[in-house]
């Protein structure tokens, strides 16, 4: 009988941990964040179990840490995400993410006349409203709700 | 103003709107001025609108600007294909001051944040035309004396009208009363309403508006298209309830005005053109004057 082997993924020295990712949306955040374009150690486990998601990931980031202006960028995937700052193998801070003021280049607009659906330009949006996310496109002027929101 | 362009009426403050209405009234006590002598002004209409492009055009000529552009993407590079961003970049290198009419909403946006010179949104889609509502502001300012605590009736077509919104925005930013009459498939959207009840202004909508005519200091009276109804009986039951005949003038009061931002149709009665109280020709006059306020404040003349 051979003994399973352990992977070594579960801590991380330095760096950041985001958790509470609804799993659908993982890869979503690594895109946002750019996770796919850096050269750090970065593991990530997905469809875990989760009592209030159903199934979540979870991302580990060695030797990075993100501005909050950044990590806010995930909140419209990642409404629940929380992030814990690890130094040397201890949780130093832990954060929650929050929708930002403005959102660039991450949501659609519904609305099928605007000139983001046509040519291609960055989308840009103010947020009208944070409880039920509702974005006013900064082009068209229309307002795209929750029920409606499309990630590119 | 200088050097920003003009894509919604909310980018201007309260003071610039009431600067732009100072200046039009100097434009019409003379308004054959050499202001923009060798500037050149592009006018780009990728959807023909008749009107628009000869106001703009009219009011450029009198102030001895020179006009480059088209009154049709089918004849301009846009039927190969061209992008607005590269049509934008080409032609902010070839004139001073931009003039687009483009049927894509946000157009006017993208265009001037991609733009080296000024834009003029002439109109972008169903989103914004901010020299319409100037020069409706322009137009209730002189014949009503002020703006302040005035009656708007706004009648016909309140749910899709472009100009209707954007008048009802601008006038909220005084003490305004509104009387909505429309159909009931053609109410004004319960977006708008909600923002005047948020700043605690008063509307009242109504099906007719044969009983309450003599409270309206001004008429706003846009066109009920047949298009618009998904029953056409809908269409037929309603179509002349918003048709405005000179008979229904006779109680009204004597510094009511009657605005429309044209073309007419049959809305209102060809005896009602007669009637001092008839404006709307007069009003697309005033168009002119706004524009060259406009065109001047945007390339810092003056």
């Amino acid at each position: 009988m051979k003994e399973p082997k352990q992977l070594s993924v579960s801590a991380i020295q330095n760096g950041t941990v985001i958790d509470h990712i609804p799993a659908r949306n993982l890869f979503k955040v690594i895109s946002i964040l750019g996770l796919d374009h850096i050269h750090n150690q970065i593991t990530f486990g997905t469809n875990l179990e989760s009592k209030k998601l159903g199934r979540k990931a979870i991302i580990k980031i060695s030797d990075k840490y993100f501005e909050d202006e950044d990590i806010n960028r995930i909140a419209l995937v990642a409404p629940d995400a929380k992030l814990n700052i690890i130094r040397d193998y201890e949780v130093v801070e832990k954060k929650v993410v929050e929708v930002p003021d403005v959102i660039v280049g991450i949501a659609k607009c519904m609305n099928p006349k605007c000139i983001t659906n046509f040519e291609s330009v960055t989308t840009r949006f103010r947020v009208v409203s944070k409880k039920n996310v509702s974005l006013k496109c900064h082009y068209c002027e229309k307002i795209t709700n929750q029920e409606n929101l499309h990630i590119i | 103003m200088k050097n920003r362009s003009l894509v919604s009426i909310d980018d201007l403050s309260t003071d610039e709107v009431l600067k732009v209405l100072d200046d039009a009234a100097g434009f019409e006590k003379d308004p054959v001025r050499k202001l923009l002598e060798g500037k050149v002004i592009a006018t780009l209409f990728f959807e023909p609108s008749t009107r628009t492009r000869l106001s703009f055009e009219s009011a450029i000529n009198r102030l001895g600007g020179k006009i480059v552009g088209f009154s049709d993407a089918g004849v301009s590079s846009v039927s190969k294909g061209e992008t607005l961003h590269d049509t934008i970049r080409m032609v902010s290198n070839y004139s001073d001051l931009i003039v687009m009419r483009h049927p894509i909403e946000g157009s006017a946006r993208y265009a001037s944040e991609i733009s080296s010179v000024p834009v003029i949104n002439a109109g972008d889609g169903a989103n914004q035309h901010p020299t319409q509502t100037l020069l409706d502001l322009y137009s209730i300012r002189k014949t009503q004396g002020t703006l302040d605590n005035l009656n708007i009736f706004m009648v016909g077509d309140l749910k899709y009208g472009r100009t209707v919104h954007s008048l009802m925005m601008a006038m909220s930013r005084w003490n305004t009363t509104f009387n909505f009459i429309s159909p009931e498939e053609l109410k004004m959207p319960e977006e708008f309403k909600l923002y005047l009840e948020n700043l605690g202004l008063k509307y009242y909508e109504h099906l007719d508006f044969t009983e309450i005519i003599s409270r309206a200091d001004i008429i706003y009276m846009t066109r009920v298209q047949k298009e618009r109804f998904s029953d056409p009986i809908e269409y037929e039951k309603v179509k002349n309830v918003y048709v405005l005949k000179n008979a229904m003038l006779a109680n009204t009061k004597p510094n009511m005005r009657i605005l429309h931002p044209l073309p007419r149709v049959n809305e209102i009665h060809t005896d009602v053109d007669t009637n001092p109280k008839a404006y709307y020709f007069e009003q697309a006059l005033n168009g002119v004057y706004t524009r060259q306020a406009i065109l001047c404040s945007l390339l810092g003349i003056k």
